[in-house]
């Protein structure tokens, strides 16, 4: 009996012991946690919702529930574009989409500056490093040099880039010492305000990526140049064969972070084009502020669920593929 | 075999040397000009900064300025409130660094050291939201500050940036590594988890630390869309809304909008070159795992 009592007892103190050491665990965590609870994890259940409700941002009553049909109306290609085609099939209907519709244009608009800004950067930000991975005199200043851009305010480099891309600005009187005819304001430019976009984010971004790539070849075992160096291997041989084999998680990991940064490209293409000229560079995001701007709340969430089921895609794509790269 | 590769090494070494000494002069040949090509706008920001606005688009480019027009960085002053737009720059930017390295590095202890239930399902939460972009959210989040009375206030800036979950992922990461028999010997010699955090984590952590306020600083202070979103009237702008409304009202006097953009880069210019070791290493580690 009065063992039973005291095993109780025992039970009961290790219990209140458990709760106390919760409540200090959880005392640690609630600081951040109602903060991060509050302004991140409530706004991101409700944006799912919001995108199939229809507001103006007024009163809260008038919100009301539309199901699906924000996105009906983004996918939506309009009758008279349809009635215009001599042969309606899918994929005639799927060029307008990306042609006609706000939607498609922006989606077409992110992948385009996606696939090229991509691999422009990957080859900038490797190339970079690999000249500062040898042992230079003031590697440091250079490092800081490279990778100041990465740190300087978009709101003024992008005035500055805007300013050296105008009609007579720097830019185009340097390409017309190389025989270039193109005088116009690159970002007022239907087909090269893009590149303008592009220029800017591969200059600004090669140097975050450089620094990521240096820590990865100060990883790769000296070793394996020296056996390469014996078996008769030249320099390039021994770039194709060791350094970017070895590099290549490092690309994936930089592939996956670039693809979703430009996803979300919004601050340069607000700042530069605007979305223009017309919508020739109109992303994402930027659509998603206009609709925002026009007050149609519950159609600005649906195109940003749009974002969010690409960026969780890609992430989905990287998990998989971390998965097989550490199981090799 | 052997002694007819080491004749063979013997043989081309000097030949080597000069290859090896060309190539040293091409590398940093190569270098400058890396460092001359993406240094160039700045240079003719600056440049541009002290011309007249007439002799901006001058052809062909004059890098030097016949005349130096300092006053354009006095006239600046007089056009803006540029140093009210600095005052809430720095207030937001400080106090987000504040609270993000200390709540997050509480947080992280708890999520690093300490068993409780719920641990790891709580920790998802603030893993899967790193992977979900702002701006798929951003709309709730205005609706739910406007309600509560944020709007067009420099408070709805820090609470927006003050507790992201990448601040807890990144202490945690280097809480991680601190050996747990530490905390334990603490916990023997009767200091409470508090001060095992206080005493023990946090002057461990410098480096960590170190990182994240310098991300933070610099991403808060160059933040341009939030700021966009929240703030409408002039006293409460931050330095980048305020240079783009700069931008826009004066749209044709080149060189002050110039000499504002370069302004407007001297404060985070002095925090990267003063602490750029902490910020370039801490992407090298940090970035990694990411």
């Amino acid at each position: 009996m009065s063992q039973y009592t005291l095993s109780r007892e025992a039970k009961r103190r290790k219990g209140s012991l458990e709760r106390k050491k919760t409540l200090v665990a959880l005392s640690f965590i609630a600081p951040n946690f109602i903060g991060f609870a509050l302004f991140t994890l409530i706004p991101v259940v409700i944006a799912v919702f919001m995108s199939m409700t229809e507001w103006n941002g007024g009163k809260l009553s008038d919100m009301h529930w539309v199901g699906l049909s924000n996105y009906e109306a983004l996918f939506a290609v309009p009758q008279r574009y349809i009635d215009r085609l001599d042969n309606p099939n899918f994929f005639s209907i799927l060029g307008l989409f990306f042609d006609k519709v706000d939607l498609g244009i922006a989606l077409k608009n992110t992948v385009t500056y996606t696939l090229i800004t991509v691999p422009l950067t990957l080859v900038c930000s490797i190339a970079l490093a690999l000249v500062l991975n040898k042992a230079v005199k003031g590697a440091v200043a250079f490092r800081a040099i490279l990778f100041f851009p990465y740190v300087s305010s978009t709101v003024a480099i992008c005035v500055c880039w805007n300013f050296m891309m105008m009609k007579n600005g720097p830019i185009n009187q340097l390409l017309m010492l190389f025989g270039s005819t193109f005088n116009k304001t690159w970002t007022a430019d239907s087909n090269m305000a893009i590149w303008a976009i592009i220029i800017v984010s591969v200059w600004k971004s090669m140097g975050y990526y450089m620094v990521i790539y240096l820590a990865a070849l100060q990883g790769i075992p000296r070793e394996l140049y020296e056996a390469a160096t014996v078996d008769g291997a030249n320099k390039w041989q021994q770039f194709t064969h060791i350094t970017l084999p070895q590099l290549s998680p490092t690309t994936f990991f930089v592939s996956v972070m670039l693809v979703i940064g430009c996803f979300k490209v919004y601050d340069t293409v607000a700042l530069m084009t605007a979305g223009g000229p017309g919508r020739a560079t109109k992303m994402l995001v930027t659509y998603i502020i206009d609709v925002f701007n026009a007050f149609n709340y519950g159609s600005a969430c649906a195109i940003a669920m749009v974002l969010l089921v690409l960026v969780l895609s890609v992430t989905l794509i990287q998990f998989r593929m971390e998965k097989k790269f550490s199981a090799d | 075999m052997t002694t007819s590769i080491m004749n063979a090494g013997k043989a081309i070494r000097p030949e080597n040397h000069t290859a090896q000494r060309i190539g040293k002069v091409l590398l940093y040949v190569a270098l400058i000009l890396l460092s001359v090509v993406t240094l160039i706008p700045f240079v003719w920001m600056l440049s541009s900064s002290l011309k007249l606005d007439r002799e901006v688009f001058e052809f062909p480019i004059r890098w030097i300025p016949q005349v130096f027009h300092w006053e354009n960085y006095s006239l600046i002053w007089t056009k803006a409130p540029m140093l009210m737009y600095f005052k809430n720059t720095a207030i937001v930017a400080l106090s987000v660094t504040f609270i993000q390295t200390m709540t997050s590095s509480f947080a992280a202890y708890a999520f690093a050291k300490l068993e409780f239930k719920g641990r790891d399902t709580l920790f998802m939460c603030y893993i899967a939201t790193i992977a979900v972009p702002w701006q798929a959210y951003m709309i709730p989040q205005f609706i739910e500050f406007r309600a509560i009375g944020l709007y067009d206030k420099l408070t709805a800036i820090m609470v927006l940036q003050a507790f992201s979950a990448f601040g807890v992922f990144l202490m945690r990461q280097f809480y991680r590594g601190i050996p747990t028999e530490l905390c334990e010997a603490a916990r023997i010699d009767g200091l409470s988890e508090y001060g095992i955090w206080a005493r023990i984590m946090l002057p461990l952590s410098k480096a960590a630390i170190a990182t994240l306020v310098i991300f933070t600083f610099i991403g808060t202070w160059n933040d341009y869309m939030g700021p966009m979103i929240y703030l409408t009237t002039e006293s409460v702008k931050t330095v980048q809304v305020g240079l783009r409304r700069f931008i826009q009202e004066n749209s044709s006097d080149y060189h002050l909008i110039m000499a504002a953009s370069m302004v407007s880069l001297i404060p985070v210019s002095v925090v990267f070159l003063c602490l750029q070791r902490y910020f370039i290493e801490g992407i090298a580690t940090s970035g990694l795992k990411g």
